[in-house]
C-alpha cells in the first residue's frame, strides 16, 4: 500500500514535466477524489448513492460564488464549498439511511434530482450558463494559482491528501466497523454498535470529500455548471468505481482516469460516450464485477498461492 | 378556473403515466427484487415503435396500442434471459446497475438516430376534438387515456390480487423455492412477469405519444420522477403504486397552478416529507 501511494505520488508529480496535458490530469484528479469518495459509501460501507453529483455540484457551485462574487481567496472559497457539501450530506444523509439497499439508491438519485431542479431555477447560479470566469486567485496568498503548474501540484496536493485520509477512515476502528455493518447489520446492531450513526458518519465523510473534489474542480475549470449536479454524473461516478473496482484502494483512481481519458478521446464522437458508457456499464456487471484492480489482486493471490 | 380544472387535467394525464409505470416497476420488483431502470427507456421504445409501425409500415394506433407492448415486451424478454438472469443470486444492486446501463445505451441509440428534438405522432381520428363539460373544455384523447389508464391499472390489480394466477404470482413473491416445490415453473413465471411490465411501460409509451413529443429523452427524467413515486408509494402494494401514482399527478398540477416553482420539486419533497414520518412509504411494509 505505501509503496503504491508512492509510486503514485511520484508518478503524478511527474506526469506533467514529461508532457501529459495538466488540465487532463487535473480533471483526472478531481474525478479521481470523487471516485473515492463515493467508494468510501459504496465499497466500505455497501450504500450505492445514486446522487452523488449533488455534493460535487453543490461545492462546486459555493466555492464558485465564494470566490467571485465575495472575493474569498482560493483555499477558503475550496473550504466554504466542501463545508456547504458536508451540511447538505448530513440533511441528505439523514433521510437516506431510513431505507436500504435498492431504496437507499432511489432516494439518493430522487434527492439529487430535486437539487437539480433547485439550481436551474435558483438566480445565484445564472441557470444554463453557470457561474463563468471564477478567479483561481493566490493559495494563501503568495501562490499565484493562473500558472498551470502551481495549480497542477495544489490539485496533486488535495487529493494525496484526500486519498490518504480515506485510505485512514478505512483502516481505522470506524472503518471496521463500517464493513461489518455491511457484512451483517443485524449482528453488528446486537453487537452494540449504532448502526445508523455509522452509517450516517460514513455518509457525510463520503459527502464531504466528494465535495471537496467539486469545489476543486470549480476553482481549476473556473465554471461551476448543471453538469455537476445532473444524474448523468451520478451515474458517471458509479462507473469509475466499478470498472476500478469497488472497495479497492486504488480502483476508483484507476477507473476515474480510464473514464476520463475516454472522454476526451470520445469527444468528438458525440452521443458514443452514453453508448460506450453503457456498454462498460453491462459488461463490467456481466463479466467483471471485481473490476480492473480487483481482477488484478485475485489473479495475483491465485498465482502467489 | 378554467386555468385550474387545465392544470388538473393535466395533472391527471401525467398522474396516469405515473400510476402505469409505477405499477410495472412494482409488478417486476416483487417477483424479481429489481429495480428496472430501464423503465423509462422501454416507455420511450413503445412510443417510438407505435410512430415506426406508422410511418414506417402503415400500422394505425389502435394496433400499436397491441404491437407495440408485445415488440417490446419480447425485447425485455431477450434481456431478462440472457442478462438478468445471471445476476439473481447476487446483491440486487446489480441489477439496477446493470439496466441502468442499458438504458443508456438505448438511449444513446436512439439520440444517434433521431436527435433530442421530437417527432409528432397525430391523435387518431377517432378521438380528435373535444367536449365542452360546461366548466371546462376536455379534449377527447385526453379523456380516453385517464379511462384507459385506470382500466389498465385496475384489471391488473384485479388479475394479481384476486385470480389464481395473481395467486401464484404473490405466492412466489413470498417464497420462490416453496411454490417451485409445488410444481409451478418459477423461472417461466419470472420471465413473462418481466416481460408484462415491460409491455406496460411500452403501452404507456404508445398512449403518450400523441400528448408528448415522441422523442429519446422522454423516459429519462420521467423515470426519477416515477421512482420518487415509488418510494412514496412503498412497493409493497399494487393498489398503492395506483393511488399514488394519480394522487401525486394531482399534487403536481395543483402546484403548477398556485406555485408553479416548484411545480418541478414538488414530489420530491413530498418524498422527503414522507420519509420523515413514514419510511416504509403510504402503502410499503417494513421488509
Amino acid at each position: 500500500m505505501l509503496i503504491g501511494t508512492g509510486l503514485m505520488t511520484v508518478a503524478l508529480a511527474v506526469a506533467p514535466l514529461v508532457g501529459v496535458y495538466p488540465v487532463f490530469l487535473m480533471k483526472a484528479l478531481c474525478f479521481a477524489l470523487f471516485a473515492c469518495a463515493f467508494n468510501l459509501l459504496l465499497g466500505f460501507g455497501g450504500l450505492l448513492s445514486f446522487g452523488h453529483a449533488m455534493f460535487l455540484g453543490t461545492a462546486g457551485y459555493v466555492c464558485a460564488h465564494a470566490a467571485k462574487v465575495w472575493g474569498f481567496s482560493p483555499e477558503l472559497a475550496i473550504a466554504t464549498g466542501t463545508a456547504a457539501a458536508a451540511l447538505l450530506g448530513a440533511v441528505v444523509g439523514s433521510l437516506a439511511i431510513r431505507r436500504q439497499g435498492i431504496y437507499f439508491a432511489m432516494i439518493t438519485l430522487a434527492v439529487a434530482q430535486m437539487m437539480y431542479f433547485f439550481y436551474l431555477q435558483t438566480p445565484f447560479t445564472h441557470g444554463e450558463d453557470g457561474i463563468q470566469a471564477v478567479p483561481r486567485g493566490r493559495l494563501f496568498g503568495l501562490l499565484d494559482l493562473s500558472q498551470p503548474l502551481a495549480m497542477y501540484y495544489t490539485v496533486l496536493t488535495i487529493f494525496i491528501a484526500g486519498f490518504l485520509l480515506i485510505y485512514r477512515i478505512i483502516h481505522s476502528p470506524f472503518g471496521q466497523v463500517l464493513k461489518a455493518i455491511r457484512e451483517n447489520e443485524p449482528r453488528a446492531i446486537s453487537l452494540g454498535y449504532d448502526a445508523d450513526r455509522y452509517k450516517l458518519l460514513a455518509f457525510v465523510l463520503s459527502a464531504t470529500l466528494a465535495g471537496l473534489a467539486g469545489a476543486t474542480k470549480a476553482i481549476v475549470f473556473q465554471l461551476a455548471s448543471l453538469t455537476d449536479v445532473h444524474w448523468s454524473m451520478s451515474g458517471e461516478v458509479v462507473l469509475m468505481t466499478l470498472l476500478g473496482g469497488m472497495g479497492t484502494i486504488f480502483g476508483p483512481v484507476v477507473g476515474a482516469f480510464v473514464i476520463a481519458g475516454l472522454e476526451n478521446y470520445l469527444a468528438g464522437f458525440g452521443e458514443w460516450v452514453t453508448i460506450i458508457t453503457g456498454v462498460i456499464f453491462v459488461v463490467c456487471v456481466l463479466a467483471f464485477r471485481r473490476g480492473i484492480v480487483g481482477e488484478i489482486a485475485a489473479w495475483w493471490a491465485r498465482r502467489a498461492a | 378556473m378554467q386555468a385550474l380544472f387545465g392544470q388538473l387535467l393535466i395533472g391527471l394525464i401525467n398522474g396516469a403515466f405515473y400510476a402505469m409505470l409505477s405499477l410495472g416497476l412494482a409488478v417486476i420488483f416483487g417477483l424479481l427484487n429489481i429495480i428496472n431502470f430501464t423503465h423509462g427507456a422501454q416507455y420511450m421504445m413503445g412510443a417510438f415503435c407505435a410512430w415506426f409501425l406508422l410511418n414506417k409500415a402503415g400500422v394505425g394506433y389502435w394496433w400499436a396500442l397491441l404491437l407495440a407492448p408485445i415488440i417490446v415486451g419480447a425485447i425485455g424478454i431477450v434481456i431478462e434471459r440472457t442478462m438478468l438472469a445471471r445476476l439473481y443470486k447476487l446483491d440486487h444492486l446489480y441489477g439496477l446497475l446493470l439496466t441502468f446501463g442499458l438504458a443508456l445505451i438505448i438511449q444513446g441509440v436512439f439520440r444517434n438516430e433521431f436527435g433530442s428534438s421530437g417527432l409528432p405522432y397525430q391523435i387518431p381520428s377517432e378521438l380528435t376534438g373535444g367536449m365542452n363539460l360546461g366548466f371546462m373544455f376536455l379534449p377527447i384523447y385526453r379523456g380516453w387515456v385517464i379511462v384507459a389508464s385506470l382500466v389498465l391499472c385496475f384489471s391488473t390489480w384485479y388479475v394479481i390480487e384476486r385470480t389464481k394466477l395473481g395467486s401464484y404470482l404473490r405466492a412466489a413473491t413470498e417464497n420462490p423455492t416453496l411454490v417451485q416445490a409445488f410444481g409451478v415453473n418459477v423461472p417461466r413465471m419470472i420471465t413473462l412477469t418481466f416481460g408484462f411490465g415491460v409491455g406496460l411501460a411500452a403501452l404507456a409509451g404508445v398512449m403518450a405519444a400523441p400528448i408528448y413529443q415522441v422523442n429519446p429523452l422522454m423516459g429519462a427524467d420521467m423515470i426519477i420522477v416515477v421512482f420518487a413515486v415509488v418510494v412514496i408509494g412503498g412497493m409493497g402494494s399494487i393498489m398503492g403504486a395506483i393511488l399514488t401514482g394519480f394522487g401525486l399527478g394531482v399534487v403536481e398540477g395543483l402546484t403548477k397552478y398556485f406555485y408553479p416553482e416548484a411545480s418541478n420539486t414538488v414530489i420530491f419533497v413530498v418524498m422527503v416529507i414522507v420519509l420523515m414520518f413514514r419510511p416504509a412509504g403510504l402503502f410499503g411494509r417494513e421488509r
